[in-house]
């Protein structure tokens, strides 16, 4: 389609980025200094985006709305980090890399970003050694391995279970030096609500300072999003509490493409849902799985039975019965569906029989119990500290949650939105997991977006801008932003409803949980469409949000944040509903095998859906971008 | 269970702020201790209040964004558990709880709850980082660490920089947080090129913040939710006195 230029290089894959790279045109030292780079969100894509370019010697603002950069829930990653090392030698290389992250998409990502993705997956843990981020080593003091769900190597590198913290101290770290040295401006306590764009070009923001309210204006050459994912839209998810669509939203507003809204993963090895009251939910690593034994009780009868009182032949192992050869490591949609069946079935266990066991007393009695904590030894902390229980004496219990979005704005080779100037990394875009990520695979990309991929591309861009001057911010497409902006707080203030925030939040989570969750079929999507624009419109009429718009107020805060989900979420339906087939993280009832198992249907779409903003409660436009796959041959998943 | 709550309230930081009282009914036991206060924020909201600002984000006890002095314990009675991870089931039906932000002049309130801790970012944009350019690295192989040092640097590393070892001590003392970033570098071969002047240059800019100074007394250990151990004060002090005597000062 002529709309679609996802500008990927041609020649033969492995040589794209290589070729691409040397061609490249490169921005002298003397013209970086006069180029201004916004940088939205300080997780692992923005701080180390943020920290390259500096370091290459453009000046940078980069924002955060948390009260320091360290903060971004990147942090909260815990199993590992991937690349295509081959320390271990059990066979692996950028193609099996590629491969695999291609396959657990289930075929519904771009070849050319993914094997990007691959080739500089190896230099990201050379850059993090050197940052000093304390990688799991063996008693030879080299670098160890486990493996995640979904593969058949050893490729993931590990801190512990904290993987995600030490990598984002490590991108932190960098970010910190170039605050120092004067070469990023960085702005805490900041929320981006809106980009501006002049003649179509992506200029520059408007930011609202958190403490005091003040809205302010920020111009730059190229704005860059790293504002990750959406799953907050489910009110219950792994997300943290302020993580939210806002900025990918407003972009969406501005002209960018959402891609593949309704990929969203939902991460088997959660703790449950325990009470009505509850805020968030924990996710525990699925490096668990490698150790931990899923199973819930043959016969619904058993369901209420304290786990040791069931007998070994009484218990269903269920994923090493259904899929033999990956067993307990089969990836991350399948065994949160075996999950939800076998539940289903009312054979889940606890309280409120919504959860299975993960069971470790096999691991404990081969391996020894040190070696387990030595392995998940924070897991088992928190797993306690939670629910009160012990998992090295009682078998864990857990469930799916929201977890990841896979999908996001839609970006290019070069990881520019539709926008020109507008760029998207990480998390925030739709580029490399297709349908399913990967365990161990987001900070994976995260990462190579923000060291190794934007530093190039949007020097091409850059390159086009060395004799434009400084954005002028106050030209009247400012004053435009800023005033709309300015608007749409007075107004959530005014409505002085009788229903909170939250509780908007928490009726749009339960929508979405139900209907485009797990599992979705065409009739419960249309009723969540129609739900949706109702819960809305209340929304707009009766929310309270208490306090002023000139001072801190988190209840505002959250309110602009929910109302743009209450706008995404249909959207989300929307895409579920469009796409009429099974893949990966987007289950259609309609369409399985007759096993059950997830239906693809390649001929009508092997295409990334891009939506096109119309105006608002106006239909948007659905775009398709068609995927060639020239180096995999399209396959049904199986993992038995 | 039925709880009273005596919390700070404080409109800004040049505000003077009181300790008002809270009764909340239909406290759950397994809920976290966040979960209450966005429960007491839903009854004021609903009862014409301004809700009480708290900083959290990913309530998994990882972020380090969560604060609160607890019936005088920073995050609460619970050892090495954040205030987000705390939960209710360390609580009795009918107990009055106090609430209040992190006291340390290095940390004004900025409303009510919630302080501002960008000391502690000014102290790691000092010297808490190696210089190394993104590509610069060598094979993440070439220098082989002994795990046992790997392990110790892991367990400094650990720490996320929520301030309650300020909040903990009498003199509002950075130390712990400072020497877990030094331990952390200076234990890894890839640290040791800037060993001298980065301990320097921390400390300097600790003082600068206007934190107390140490006294050994461990409460910072005693709070610290991550377990960070006074062992790190040691070594920042010997690296800092070998540093004065050998390096750039």
């Amino acid at each position: 389609m002529s709309k679609f230029d996802s500008k990927v290089p041609a020649g033969a894959l492995a040589d794209k980025w290589t070729q691409y790279k040397s061609e490249v045109p490169l921005v002298s030292p003397n013209n970086k200094r006069k180029l201004d780079v916004i940088i939205v969100g300080t997780g692992l894509a923005g701080a180390s985006a943020a920290a390259t370019l500096a370091e290459l010697g453009y000046n940078v603002k980069a924002f955060c709305f948390q009260d320091s950069p360290r903060r971004a829930h990147s942090i909260a990653a815990q199993g590992g980090i991937n690349a295509a090392k081959n320390y271990q030698n059990d066979g692996d290389s950028n193609y099996r890399l590629f491969y695999d992250t291609i396959k657990g998409g289930d075929y519904r990502s771009r070849e050319s970003n993914v094997h990007r993705l691959a080739e500089v997956s190896a230099s990201i843990i050379d850059q993090c050694v050197a940052q000093g981020v304390p990688f799991a080593r063996d008693y030879g003091g080299l670098l160890t391995n486990r493996s995640f769900g979904g593969v058949l190597v050893s490729r993931t590198f590990y801190a512990r279970g904290q993987t995600g913290q030490q990598l984002l101290i490590g991108a932190y770290s960098a970010l910190s030096r170039q605050i120092a040295s004067g070469r990023v401006k960085m702005y805490n306590r900041h929320e981006m609500l809106d980009v501006v764009k002049i003649n179509g070009e992506a200029k520059g923001i408007i930011t609202r300072n958190l403490i005091n309210g003040k809205i302010e204006r920020h111009g730059g050459h190229a704005v860059l999003l790293c504002t990750g994912g959406y799953g907050n839209v489910f009110f219950l998810s792994t997300n943290a509490m302020g993580s939210n669509v806002t900025a990918a939203w407003k972009a969406y507003k501005k002209g960018a493409y959402f891609a593949n809204p309704c990929f969203t993963q939902i991460h088997p090895t959660c703790i449950p849902v325990s009470g009505h009251n509850q805020s968030k939910l924990t996710l525990m690593s699925e490096s668990l799985r490698n150790d931990g034994r899923v199973w819930v009780p043959k016969r619904k009868e058993d369901c209420g039975k304290h786990p040791s009182e069931i007998a070994e032949e009484d218990r269903d192992y269920y994923l090493e019965r259904i899929y033999p050869s990956f067993g307990n490591l089969v990836p991350r949609d399948v065994a949160s569906r075996a999950a939800l069946y076998v539940t289903n079935e009312g054979r889940g266990v606890g309280k409120t029989g919504v959860a299975v066991y993960l069971d470790f007393s096999r691991a404990i009695k081969e391996q020894g119990k040190n070696r387990i904590e030595e392995k998940y030894g924070n897991l088992f902390e928190m797993y306690q500290r939670i629910t009160d229980e012990n998992p090295y004496e009682v078998p864990m219990r857990i469930f799916p949650a929201v977890h990841y979005t896979m999908g996001g704005l839609w970006v290019d080779y070069e990881l520019s939105t539709s926008v020109p100037g507008l760029y998207a990394l990480g998390e925030a875009n739709f580029s490399d997991h297709g349908a399913n990520r990967l365990g161990a695979s987001a900070l994976m990309q995260g990462l190579a977006d923000g060291y190794f991929v934007i530093p190039y591309t949007v020097g091409n861009y850059l390159s086009k801008k060395i004799s434009d001057p400084k954005v002028d911010i106050n030209h009247a497409a400012f004053d435009e932003a800023e005033n709309a902006v300015r608007a749409s707080l007075d107004k959530l203030i005014n409505i002085n409803g009788s229903r909170t925030v939250d509780d908007f939040h928490k009726k749009l989570g339960k929508i979405m949980w139900e209907k485009v969750g797990m599992s979705r079929n065409g009739e419960g999507l249309r009723w969540a469409i129609s739900e949706i624009q109702k819960l809305r419109k209340e929304f707009w009429e009766d929310v309270r949000v208490p306090g002023t718009k000139d001072s801190k107020n988190q209840e505002l805060e959250k309110a602009g944040r929910v109302a743009d989900f209450l706008e995404l979420g249909e959207l989300m339906a929307r895409d579920a509903l469009a796409r009429e087939e099974s893949a990966g993280g987007h289950f259609r009832e309609e369409y399985r095998t007759e096993e059950g198992e997830a239906k693809r249907n390649d001929e009508d779409f092997t295409h990334v859906a891009a939506w096109e903003y119309t105006g608002d409660n106006q239909e948007p436009i659905r775009n398709v971008e068609e995927l060639v796959f020239e180096n995999v041959e399209l396959k049904t998943r199986s993992y038995k | 269970m039925k709880l009273t709550l005596n919390i700070w309230r404080q409109a800004s930081t040049n505000a003077s702020g009181s300790m008002q009282a809270y009764k909340l009914d239909g406290v759950d036991e397994d809920m976290s201790f966040l979960e209450m206060m966005d429960m007491l924020n839903e009854q004021i909201i609903r009862d014409g209040g301004e809700p009480v600002e708290f900083d959290h984000d990913c309530r998994e006890g990882i972020c380090g964004m969560c604060s609160l002095y607890i019936n005088g314990q920073p995050h609460g009675p619970s050892n090495l558990t954040t205030t987000c991870q705390l939960h209710m089931r360390s609580f009795q039906d009918g107990d009055t709880i106090d609430i209040e932000p992190w006291r340390a002049s290095a940390f004004p309130v900025v409303k009510d709850l919630v302080v501002d801790r960008s000391a502690f970012d000014r102290i790691i944009q000092a010297g808490g980082y190696i210089s190394v350019n993104t590509g610069n690295a060598v094979d993440a192989n070439a220098v082989p660490v002994e795990k046992k040092t790997a392990d110790e640097a892991f367990d400094a590393a650990a720490c996320i920089g929520c301030g309650a070892c300020v909040a903990a001590c009498k003199n509002a003392s950075a130390a712990l947080f400072v020497s877990a970033k030094v331990s952390h570098l200076a234990l890894l071969p890839q640290g040791d090129a800037e060993r001298k002047s980065r301990v320097l240059k921390m400390l300097d800019q600790m003082d600068e913040e206007g934190f107390g100074s140490c006294t050994n007394t461990g409460a910072c250990e005693a709070e610290c939710p991550k377990g960070i151990s006074i062992t790190n004060i040691a070594r920042m002090n010997r690296e800092y006195m070998s540093a004065s005597i050998f390096g750039e000062k």
